[in-house]
């Protein structure tokens, strides 16, 4: 029996030739990531364990993202024991508001995670790393500190469900669509302690920032990691960012795989997730009348020069409707740069956006859009439980940026085909 | 050693925003963190809860954010211990590396009603509804688990392995 490429990454870890599910491991770590939200909960655990050092001063990141630039004093406080820490231990990769980006977005534009990588991160979001060809999991603050301190982490294997998309995708449908429609045919527990392996025609022309998008919503199926096998879309990506070596796994035609679940994305349309699970998913011409107050368009699902460019598109010589506040949030400075010299920031801003630094900021309710009791918005990020961008009384539906942006315009959820 | 405590009963997919709300997470301080304990969920769940009490929940228990501030708002809120038909992956790390009990039972979830009396014997996975005078039992935990939580956690744990690389 084969392996796949989850079973490849994480025998190499251990060295060993191969795991089988549900083998319990210690493997060793290529990367470990934290914020300003979990970093300062692992700090104060690492610091209890009366290590000399961390295991590797440049296979940490730190990434302040979530209350940053400081919301508030207490966020200040948090950001504060973040940066001493990096300063204290010499960490190489701390990035100071003002150089950094959303954690996602960031790492692998800083060609800090590669290919065969074995990563964690203090952020549920860390599975992005799997559009790259790495194995990227979520973990909380304690697993980060020890791992800081050993350079190792315990996993249990997961077992594998195999994704393939065929057929030809319909306009305006993109990878955060597919994700969508997979977390609503499997359920947010669809994938509960397994890898997603998404594979496919479709696939193979789909671009790393769409992959991104996917890998990174794997874990709102409650899957350990989502991951896709490094094709020359991946390499070419990688090739110009990489300042390391790096492994290249793919499965084997033999692996054996939990479940296989294929899809036709010809029938696939817009997908939006209505309140609150993102498995409550609609195609967009099955919406009806949902009025919003606010869209944002931005997140580590969607907030890459891919994603502002359709929201561009949508926008160009448009004006947001009186009754929307569309806030734009760029992923990292450098998309941010590239955006303005695009053109696509003088868009926004004429079609009456906000166009904010990078930061998680509203997507998790911290600042930078929080919502009021009974207000609506559309947002393209990845989570619409009770309260995520505000107060309780609040609603959030997840969807594509062309999707949000055509809804700013509206005032009301619709397709980007209606302003077209 | 058992836990004994009224059970409040949540539904399936409970998740760490609804555990305790991103905007009180500029803090990691357990007694801040614990008194907004699954407020989203039910504002008023930490003024009727008592010290001991259990939770009991559906399926994916603790879904979404890898936030350890979720376990850890259970911990210091004072609830003794979680079950539920099935723990979200990252939050059963959490749980488990922080030294908070839980115990996966469908049957157990599916059963106790809310303001049962629950004893639960950890060591041999036994849940017992006092109320109903019924009797469940939780998955075991692999052999693994069960050392990091009988060290008291993944910090004391890897603390003695830290030590032993410095010898």
């Amino acid at each position: 029996m084969g392996m796949t490429i989850t079973e490849k990454i994480l025998a190499a870890h251990v060295g060993r030739d191969r795991v089988r599910p549900g083998d319990i491991i210690n493997a060793k770590v290529d990367v470990v990531l934290g914020n300003d939200v979990t970093a300062p909960v692992a700090i104060k655990e690492f610091e209890k364990l009366g290590a000399e050092g961390v295991f590797d001063k440049e296979r940490i990141v730190l990434v302040p993202d979530h209350f940053t630039p400081n919301k508030d004093i207490k966020a200040a406080e948090q950001s504060k024991i973040v940066r001493e820490f990096a300063r204290k231990y010499g960490i190489v990769n701390y990035f100071e508001v003002g150089r950094m980006g959303i954690e996602h977005c960031l790492l692998p534009e800083a060609g800090l995670v590669l290919p065969g990588d074995l990563i964690i991160g203090a952020d549920s979001h860390t599975c992005t790393y799997g559009a790259v060809g790495a194995f990227a999991t979520g973990v909380g603050s304690t697993d980060m500190a020890a791992a800081m301190a050993l350079g190792e982490a315990w996993f249990k294997v997961p077992e594998t469900i195999k994704f393939i998309y065929k057929g030809k995708l319909n306009p305006w449908v993109t990878g955060k669509d597919l994700i969508l429609y997979t977390i609503g045919d499997i359920g947010v527990s669809g994938a509960l302690y397994k890898s997603m392996e998404f594979t496919g025609d479709v696939i193979k022309n789909l671009s790393m920032d769409a992959r991104f998008t996917m890998a990174n919503m794997a874990i709102e199926a409650g899957g350990k990691n989502g991951i896709f096998e490094p094709d020359e879309v991946c390499l070419e990506y990688v090739n110009r960012r990489a300042q390391r070596g790096f492994a290249i796994y793919s499965s084997d035609k033999n692996a054996d795989y939990a479940q296989v679940i294929e899809y036709d994305v010809s029938n696939i349309e817009p997908q939006v997730a209505f309140p609150h699970l993102p498995e409550n998913t609609r195609p967009i011409s099955d919406v009806g009348e949902v009025k919003i107050d606010q869209a944002v368009i931005g997140s580590c699902t969607n907030g890459r020069i891919e994603d502002l460019r359709v929201a561009a598109e949508v926008l160009k010589g448009k004006t947001i409707h009186k009754n929307v506040r569309l806030i734009i949030l760029p992923g990292t400075q450098e998309i941010l740069l590239q955006a303005i010299r695009e053109g696509l920031v003088e868009i926004f801003i004429r079609a009456g956006a906000a166009v904010s630094t990078p930061t998680c900021g509203p997507c998790l309710g911290g600042h930078m859009g929080i919502l009021a009791n009974g207000e609506r918005a559309i947002s393209t990020t990845n989570r619409n439980f009770v309260g995520r961008m505000g107060h309780p009384g609040s609603e959030v539906y997840l969807a594509n940026p062309a999707v949000a942006a055509a809804s700013a315009v509206r005032g009301r959820i619709c397709s980007p085909e209606e302003v077209m | 050693m058992s836990y004994k405590g009224k059970a409040w009963k949540f539904g399936k997919n409970i998740d760490t925003d609804a555990i305790i709300p991103a905007r009180y997470l500029n803090t990691s301080d357990p007694g801040e963190l614990g008194k907004h304990c699954m407020e989203d969920a039910d504002p008023q769940f930490v003024e009727k809860m008592s010290t001991g009490d259990i939770i009991v929940g559906g399926d994916n228990f603790g879904c979404g954010s890898s936030r350890e501030h979720a376990p850890i708002a259970i911990k210091a809120a004072g609830i003794s211990s979680v079950i539920a038909a099935s723990f979200a992956r990252i939050f059963y790390r959490n749980a488990i590396n922080i030294g908070l009990p839980i115990f996966e039972s469908a049957e157990a979830a599916k059963a106790i009603e809310e303001g049962d009396e629950i004893e639960i014997e950890p060591s041999k996975g036994i849940i017992r509804n006092l109320t109903k005078g019924e009797t469940y039992n939780a998955s075991p935990f692999p052999e693994f688990m069960q050392s990091i939580m009988s060290a008291g956690g993944l910090i004391s744990y890897v603390k003695e392995q830290v030590e032993q690389r410095r010898n």
